[in-house]
Parts: structure tokens; sequence; C-alpha cells
């Protein structure tokens, strides 16, 4: 391929002077003052700010690598493009390998998900959403970093769908069993819950804990052992799946173009080797965002872990009522507080307590009442992780002339809605999008992430048809004017 | 903003999906490609940053050839010569 890459010339301004270098330093000095601020008047406000310092890096590293994983399943049917796919596949491999690390250490604060069918029709229904937003929950974030306010629009969605999805009683409650509402109802649970009423309620307390939710290494009782550790979670469970998704996206997708390319017309094992890394480097940008972002999460993990243990804690909540603050934290005086990258609970946060300010409370739900609250945003602190992404894209962006304010138009800003709302709503029955349900699962040894990745696939894949349809009927239809 | 996609003088075609976020721009750019000749150039002017990766492997895929491109401001002006 020739190439030739031109920019247009800001050559006589110093690096440092250039405008769109002073707005990324701006960005930049803002977060740094405002970490600085709050150490000032507490410094156990370091805890919440680890997630603001990670959700920087992460979105800068996701600007810098096109890092969506939306793109990871969609770009392979709609345009047989498996860039992100395999970008995807390093940052799970070196993920893994940090949190065995990790583990090993003692400062893990992975909790696996129960495994079941909701999985499934969760991130099949997350995953014909993505399609239509055009970026996975991060990819959105990050995009919104990059000035895209349809992408902010679908942050937006997801954060509502997923307040209004946990909440919502009356008609809703119709769609889950009896047999759920029995089994939620003797479930030894406080009054105020009120968890036979309200569908997600039932379907938490009547299904979902009733399902197990366990490691690999857990399955053979050997959780605590190095070997399970090392040979059954990040093996068996991460990067024997990896290489053979790799092998398979190169057989599939990589391979022909590769042999053609490079004039192999009998290739031997060292070339298909050779082919294989050709389709690992060949976006330079992606792999080492991947590399990157893997082993960021896992350092995410060990940090908070050590924080937790200097200031014997469990849960970010009880940092919070040392501090004095009590307001919005869940019946067991806990709010969501992962410990790792994850992503659209603390949207859902953002949503629910919107609502509760309109009059809509919704702290008799499970979701919010018993397990994660609904703080104030401004001691969110994976919501600060969700602003530290859109900062930390925006400062990349911004260093790399690519930052451009983009008003949705009406076509745009309906896929943007729809898009986000089956994707708050998948992501709530799954239980977690793809970075929490499968990001963060199968890199720490629990196998129900790559049930999500299945899904995800086959709700992408019927999306991309839907998709495709839609944009081939919408060209016809206005041939004369676009000429496609 | 709408998509535009343009015959500019012989062989040369133009696609405009500014505005458009992922996956329009590389469904848009493959769905001109499939559209145009063989040698013929398309100049495809866009400004989602992300679509850029996809659409660079999938010419490399194809074996069509990225020849120029413009990067600068949030906006990408790219000629791709069909394979």
């Amino acid at each position: 391929m020739n190439m030739a890459t031109t920019s247009p010339a800001t050559v006589d301004t110093p690096w440092l002077f250039r405008k769109n270098n002073l707005q990324a330093m701006s960005v930049l000095m803002l977060v740094i003052a405002g970490s600085l601020w709050a150490l000032s008047m507490d410094t156990r406000w370091v805890y919440l700010l680890v997630y603001v310092w990670f959700g920087l890096a992460y979105g800068m590293l996701l600007q810098y690598g096109r890092f969506c994983m939306a793109s990871a399943v969609r770009d392979l049917f709609a345009v047989k493009v498996p860039r992100m796919a395999v970008g995807m596949m390093i940052a799970v491999a070196l993920y893994a390998v940090v949190a065995a690390i990790v583990t090993l250490a003692g400062f893990s604060t992975f909790h696996p998900n129960a495994m079941g069918w909701h999985i499934i029709i969760g991130a099949a229904i997350f995953g014909f959403g993505i399609v239509f937003t055009g970026g996975c929950a991060s990819g959105s974030l990050y995009k919104a970093g990059e000035g895209n306010m349809n992408s902010m629009l679908v942050v937006v969605a997801i954060s509502f769908s997923q307040a209004i999805v946990v909440s919502a009683s009356g008609w809703w409650d119709k769609l889950v069993p009896q047999s759920w509402v029995e089994a939620a109802a003797a479930q030894d649970m406080p009054a105020e819950l009120t968890v036979t009423e309200g569908w997600f309620d039932i379907f938490t307390a009547g299904h979902i804990w009733n399902l197990k939710g366990t490691t690999t290494a857990e399955i053979f009782g050997m959780a605590e052992s190095a070997a399970g550790i090392v040979w059954l979670n990040t093996f068996l469970t991460a990067i024997l799946p990896v290489a053979i998704i790799l092998v398979a996206l190169y057989a599939f997708y990589y391979r022909k173009g590769y042999l053609r390319r490079s004039g192999k017309a009998a290739p031997t094992l060292g070339d298909e080797l050779a082919g294989m890394w050709a389709m690992c480097t060949a976006s330079k940008n992606t792999a080492i965002a991947g590399i990157g972002l893997g082993i960021l999460a896992g350092l995410h993990m060990y940090v908070t872990g050590v924080l937790r243990e200097h200031y014997g804690i469990f849960n970010f909540g009880e940092l919070l009522v040392a501090m004095g603050y009590t307001n919005g934290l869940s019946i067991q005086e806990t709010v969501f507080d992962p410990g790792y990258w994850y992503i659209t609970t603390q949207e859902a946060q953002w949503g629910g307590w919107i609502m509760q300010k309109l009059g809509i409370d919704s702290m008799d739900s499970i979701f919010f009442g018993l397990d994660n609250g609904l703080p104030n945003p401004l001691l969110n602190a994976p919501g600060f992780m969700s602003i530290g992404i859109i900062l930390g894209a925006a400062v990349m962006a911004l260093s790399r002339r690519e930052f451009k304010w983009k008003l949705p138009s009406w076509e745009t800003a309906f896929f943007a809605i729809v898009g986000g709302t089956l994707m708050g709503i998948g992501a709530r029955l799954a239980m977690g999008c793809n970075i929490g349900a499968f990001f963060a699962t199968v890199t720490n040894g629990d196998p129900s992430g790559w049930v999500f990745l299945f899904g995800m696939t086959i709700g992408a894949y019927i999306g991309v048809k839907v998709f495709t349809w839609w944009m081939d009927w919408s060209t016809a239809r206005k041939a004369g004017e676009c000429g496609l | 903003m709408a998509m535009s996609f343009n015959k500019t003088a012989d062989h040369e075609w133009e696609l405009n999906v500014c505005g458009y976020t992922c996956p329009h721009p590389q469904m848009y750019t493959k769905k001109a490609l499939q559209k145009i000749d063989s040698g013929d150039m398309l100049t495809l002017i866009f400004d989602n940053p992300s679509s850029g990766e996809s659409i660079q492997a999938m010419c490399e895929a194809e074996g069509s050839d990225l020849v120029d491109r413009q990067d600068a401001g949030g906006s990408f002006v790219w000629k791709i010569r069909k394979a």
C-alpha cells in the first residue's frame, strides 16, 4: 500500500504553545488541580482519585487505539475487519496475566458473575444495540471525549434506561414467572426492599441469587492454590480461548489477504505464524492500546486492593461513612465500588440519582437500595472513572488534533437513544456490559464472560444485518440526492 | 448533515460522511468501493477518527491503495484507489 501522510503546517509554533496542546494541558491541569483540592480536604479521597486517574489513562489509551469493543464484533460482520477483535484479545491476555499476579498477591477485588441464560439474552440485546450507537459503553465515553455529542447521548440513554429497568414495577412484573416471585418472597430480605414488587427485584432475588457464579479454579476446588489460579483461571479460562480465537480470526478474516499480499502460494507453518504476527501488529495503535489497557486494568485492581487493606475496608461506602457522608448509601452502607474497570452500573446510578431528584425514588430496589446505593455523583468513585475516560480521551484527541465538536442529526440521535436504551436493558439483564461482564470476568477466571461474548456476537450479527438492510433501503430511497 | 456521494471527474468519486459516527463511515465506504470501478479514485471525507482504523484495514485487506491522507482538526480527507 502506497501511503502519503500529510499534516497541516503548525511547525512554526513551538509544540507546547500550539492551541490544541494548550487545550489538552488545560484539561490535564484541571484534573491535577481537582485532585490536589480533594486531597487537601481529606487524604482519604485518594481512594476515589484512583478511579479518576485510571479512568484518565483508560480514556487516553482507548482514544489512542480507537479501542472500542463494539467494533470488535461489528466490524467483523460489517466490513470483515478483525483489527479490534485482535486488539481485544491482546488486552484480555495481558489483563489475565496481571490479574493472576494480583490474585496471587492477595489483592484481587474480583467477584464472579452468576452463570445463566440471562447472560446470553442480555448480551444479545446489548450486542444488537451497540451496532446502532456506534460504540460500546466505554467506546461511547471515549468518543464523547472526542467531542461527539451523539456518543454523549448514548451515555445518557444507557444511564436512564438502566435506572428505569431496575426500578420499574406494575405491568413489568408480569414479565417474570410466579415461581420467581415465590422464590424472591422466600429470601430473608428487609421489608423496605419489597423484593416481590418490581420485575428486576423479582428477577434478582427469585432467579439470579439461586444461580452459581464461580471461577474455573473454584469449580475444581483449587481457588486457593497457585496452580488453580495460574493454570485454570489464567491459562484455561483466558489464554487458551484467546489463542483459539486469534487462530480463528486469522483463518477466516486475515489469512487469504495476507498470503495474497506476501505472494505465498504454498505457505509453511513459519509463514502462517508470520501471518498471525502480522495480524496482531497490523494496527500498532490498537495493539499498543490493548497491551496498555490489559496491564492497567490489572494494576487498577491491585491499587484498589492495597488501599482497601490500608484503610481496613471492603467497600468505599465504609470510607464515606467515616468521612461523614451517609446520604445515598445502600442499607448495607455500601456503594457501587468494583475496584476495577467497570462502566454501566455507575451510569445507572447517575440516571437513578437524577430521577430521585425529580421525585422518582428507587431506593426500594435491590439494585440501588441493597447493592449499589444512589450516591451524589460528586461522591460516586466509579462515576469519576467514567468522567476520567471522557477527559483522558479529550486530552489525547486534542493533542492529536482530532477533537471536534459534533452535534447529532435526527437520524443519529434516534439511533443513539434507541441503541443506548437497548444497551442499558441488555447490560442489566446480563449483569454488566462488555467490560464488567466480559473483560473483567474471563481475565479473572470466570467463564461466564465467554457466554457474554457469544451472546454479544449473536446480537451484533443480527444488528449488522438489520443496519445493512436499513442503509440499503435508505440510500436506495435517497439515490437521487446521495448518489450511492 | 447528510451523506453525499458524487462523481467529480472521470474515474474520480467523492464520498462525504462528515457528522456520522461508527459504523456509518466504514459501511458507506465499503458500499462506495463496491460501486466504483477498479482503478477509480475515491476521495473520502469523514470526521469520526475511529472509523479511520477500520477503513485502513479494509483497504489493506482488499488491496486498495490509500494514496493520500490529510488528517487535521478532527477532519480527514483520504484518497483511495480501488484495486
